[in-house]
């Protein structure tokens, strides 16, 4: 069972608020050995977006000529803006600019038509495969993410390593053999608009007199939000970007953490989704300001650094009946940081015509996400193709890490 | 499943989710599957288990010790606050430190010059004692197997509220109380409950008559210190008759005469006293009373006790109680015909509350009324508690239950939390419920599937749009706010 804990509140992150915080002795992360030969301190952050984002309105494929006729409202980037291009093919989503400033400066990559290999379509069993690492649903009760920092060779034995989770728990990704801690900051609170439109729903189907009350209970916080109409989206940013920046601290400091996993919900977009003014685009919002935050917290380190942003899986490659989309399965993954050899789309791009629509209904999975994260986590903590293909990611020799994502 | 005796009604796990959620806490894993086949056999047995009613934990004070201790650092703590003041000259800083602010204990102070020295916050032994009594209960909750037991306590002991906001003293006797004069009667007989309150330092206390003296009592005529009714009036009005008991504002004094005297073994009185109840003699108001147009003679301690006898049997008593007891369980307006049968059986077993409590679950009325009436938030935590699994810090539930309106002993008047639905079906009660709801989500450590949470909590009572619901959530901590907050989990 690994070390959990909250430590205090930041600025003041020291070692020894943090050990405070943890409730148990635990030692800091060494520096993998052949970072250390080169004279790099390598960090990882792993952002998992739950809810499974849809690929296809974060980056659009605007040079897909079947791209406009699968969707209405959420098609953007076609003339009527919404998205910045960033190749001849593929646009961004203009709700993120940070992200579009760090690709022009060769800091970001973005990978299309990703997937796990996982194929079904629920959340829990999709965060489950993305988490796990294996291929299916409960095929291992520790995360890869942990694993890796186990199997991670070591310049010097100075002590055990240490993942990093930020909020209340520990999630799956980040748990096994390897101590981790968690930490959340002060005012880490839920987003709950998303939960709040769930419960709505709910509430209006079954009770009618609590679906009154909480209809009320709207009102009140919407009279209460009235004074500013910007302040929708505000919620999201804030909710956001304060863990982002602390973590963020804390992996910057010299004898903080080097590995960290963080967890965003809100992308569940299955009505009125919002891809250029709405609710997607508030939220992709919020996770751009995640990423500066990251970045700004980082300081110098954010060189050495690769933030990786996965979900679950993607949504249907058609817009539904009330301006959303349903669960797919291939989409977007971002890589970010100065380690990230930036400024360019990978993507074995299969086409959105109805016949290379994966079931007819998704954007067909070109690469497995396991490449990636194994690309990664090569290239940048110096993790053996071995160690990769048996423990980190089992029984995936088949799958070959990406070369070149990082920089040389 | 269990059709095959012909004795037996027809079963189903819906009622199992009503035993655990009318008469209990909430059903954890495990929970619906175990007392499906006989849920009331199971609230039944429950109740007959040795010690299902106990409340035992360890460290835990009898109210005569807490007593003493809370006064002896309540001085301690005025003295020293007095010696801080002195050491830092002409500032008197600490005055605005207030009533919680203290130094650290004196012999450490000793040893630190007074410049060094800062005030630091050091919580009254009142709030330790709360803190520690808060902490078994939630404890307990957790592990009763349905918690029919746990609910008859919180019932009774709301029925007979205390209110730790009169100070500092009842706030450490507010779980001493419960456990005293309570829980033992919770299968008892009324009268022997009401008697115990009333002999309990920390009731006494809290509707002030610790502090009534008989006007023409010899300390009433040297003092010219009065009586004080508070008490009288609620024991009627609230605790036994009800309002349209049949008795008046002059009834009301005359009971008030007849407790006066009643009080708390202050802090220098004999050691044998203190923090104990004591009948003095010499603040009690002389002569017989008429109370309600019965005659009371003049017997010292014995007369208030006659007085409680009678009001403990009176009929008015059995109604009043018996449609609060069956609005607090089954529904805010309960079947005549259930509060009939309660009310018959109160009468018939002179106040037997352990055969009124076995009449409410063998009651059908009890079962078939419609799950509408919202869990109060203390119902609504606990039960989320034991959904989750996970133990819930005392200082988490305390700041939910500040926040939902229903810290412990804390109610809003001495007639208790209500427990109606719309006293607490409010817009931005519903919202703190979704806050906390959430927060209780994000703190579970559990590995279980929120699909599998809802069969074990909710089984076939889950409608089809709740299980969607929750199946369909983008998180795991999103599926279990949404089940903790879905309509299934909220009504009972």
């Amino acid at each position: 069972m690994a070390s959990t804990g909250t430590a205090p509140r930041l600025p003041a992150v020291t070692r020894r608020g943090l050990l405070l915080g943890a409730g148990s002795a635990v030692a800091w992360a060494g520096i993998p050995r052949f970072a250390r030969a080169a004279g790099r301190d390598p960090r990882l952050v792993v952002v998992v977006l739950r809810g499974a984002l849809d690929g296809l309105a974060a980056v659009p494929p605007v040079g897909d000529r079947d791209y406009p006729a699968l969707r209405t409202d959420l098609a953007i980037g076609l003339g009527g803006g919404g998205a910045t291009r960033l190749d001849g093919f593929f646009a961004l989503n203009d709700a993120m600019p940070a992200t579009l400033g760090l690709y022009r400066a060769r800091q970001a990559l973005i990978v299309h038509a990703a997937a796990t290999p996982y194929r079904q379509r629920s959340h829990f069993d999709g965060q489950d495969v993305l988490e796990n690492g294996t291929t299916s649903p409960g095929g291992s009760a520790s995360g890869w993410l942990n694993r890796a920092v186990a199997a991670l060779p070591v310049a010097a034995r100075v002590g055990r390593h240490e993942g990093l989770a930020v909020g209340a728990t520990t999630p799956l990704i980040l748990r096994g053999k390897a101590p981790t801690l968690s930490w959340t900051p002060p005012s880490f609170r839920p987003v709950g608009e998303d939960t709040r439109e769930r419960l709505a729903s709910l509430y209006s189907h079954t009770s009618p007199r609590l679906a009154k009350v909480f209809a009320e209970a709207e009102d009140l916080g919407r009279i209460a939000a009235a004074d500013d109409p910007e302040k929708a989206g505000h919620g999201a940013v804030a909710a956001f970007s304060a863990p982002a920046e602390g973590m963020a601290r804390l992996l910057a400091a010299d004898d903080g953490p080097r590995v960290a996993a963080i967890s965003y919900e809100g992308w569940d977009t299955h009505v009125k989704e919002g891809a250029d003014k709405g609710r997607l685009a508030r939220y992709l919002g919020a996770l751009d300001a995640a990423f500066r935050a990251m970045k700004d917290g980082l300081g110098p380190a954010w060189n050495d650094t690769v933030v990786v942003a996965v979900t679950e899986f993607g949504r249907t490659a058609h817009e539904n009946g009330s301006g959303g989309t349903d669960h797919g399965t291939a989409t977007v993954a971002f890589l970010l940081g100065g380690a990230v050899a930036g400024g360019r789309m990978v993507a074995k791009w299969p086409g959105l015509s109805s016949a290379r629509l994966y079931q007819d209904r998704d954007l067909a999975p070109t690469t497995d996400l396991r490449a990636v994260l194994k690309g990664v986590l090569h290239d940048h903590l110096g993790l053996s193709d071995r160690a990769l293909a048996e423990q980190v990611f089992p029984d995936s020799a088949s799958v070959r890490p990406l070369d070149g994502l990082l920089q040389a | 499943m269990g059709t095959g005796e012909r004795a037996r009604p027809v079963v189903s796990t819906s009622d199992a989710v009503i035993a655990l959620s009318r008469f209990g806490l909430g059903a954890r894993a495990g929970d619906l599957g175990r007392i499906a086949a006989d849920p009331r056999g199971a609230i039944l047995a429950e109740l007959a288990e040795p010690g299902i009613l106990a409340l035992d934990t360890p460290g835990l004070l009898p109210s005569a010790d807490a007593l003493v201790a809370i006064e002896d650092d309540i001085a301690r703590r005025r003295a020293m606050r007095r010696q801080d003041r002195t050491a830092a000259g002409t500032s008197d800083k600490m005055a605005h430190a207030g009533d919680g602010m203290a130094a650290e204990g004196a012999d450490k102070a000793d040893d630190e010059s007074a410049a060094d020295r800062k005030p630091k916050y050091q919580r009254p032994l009142s709030a330790t004692i709360y803190n520690d009594e808060v902490a078994a209960r939630l404890d307990k909750a957790r592990q009763v197997p349905i918690g029919f037991g746990e609910r008859l306590v919180a019932f009774w002991s709301n029925h007979f509220a205390v209110e730790i906001k009169r100070g500092q003293p009842v706030r450490g006797l507010a779980g001493a109380f419960e456990r005293e004069a309570i829980r033992p009667h919770v299968l008892g007989r009324f009268s022997d409950m009401l008697d115990a309150v009333a002999h309990h330092p920390a009731m006494l206390l809290s509707l002030d008559n610790a502090r009534s003296i008989g006007p023409h009592s010899p300390l009433g005529l040297r003092r010219d210190r009065g009586i004080n009714e508070n008490y009288g009036r609620e024991l009627m009005e609230l605790h036994t008759v009800g309002v349209d008991g049949g008795y008046t504002q002059a009834d009301v004094i005359q009971v008030a005469y007849a407790l006066s005297g009643w009080t708390v073994g202050a802090r220098k009185a004999p050691a044998a006293e203190r923090g104990r109840f004591v009948y003095r003699g010499r603040w009690h108001e002389p002569g017989t009373r008429t109370i309600m147009g019965k005659r009371y003679r003049d017997t010292g301690v014995g007369q208030g006790e006659a007085v409680l006898h009678d009001l403990a049997r009176s009929p008015a008593t059995a109604h009043h109680v018996m449609t609060q007891f069956a609005a607090a369980f089954v529904a805010d307006q309960p079947p005549p015909v259930l509060v009939d049968a309660l009310v018959a059986r109160f009468r018939d077993t002179d106040g037997d509350l352990g055969a009124v409590a076995r009449t409410l679950v063998g009651h059908d009325a009890a079962w078939s009324a419609p799950r509408d009436k919202l869990r109060a938030p203390r119902e609504f935590l606990l039960a989320g508690q034991r959904a989750l699994g996970t133990p819930l810090p005392t200082g988490f539930a305390l700041r939910a239950l500040k926040t939902l309106g229903q810290t412990p002993w804390d109610p809003p008047s001495p007639a208790g939390f209500p427990t109606d639905t719309a006293s607490w079906l409010a817009p931005d009660a519903l919202e703190g419920r979704l806050q906390i709801a959430e927060l209780m989500a994000q703190r579970d450590r559990g590995d279980s599937d929120p699909r599998a949470v809802l069969a074990d909590v909710l089984g076939a009572v889950a409608s089809t749009d709740t299980r969607e619901t929750v199946a369909r959530a983008d998180s795991r901590q999103q599926a279990l706010a949404l089940l903790l907050m879905s309509p299934e989990f909220q009504w009972r």
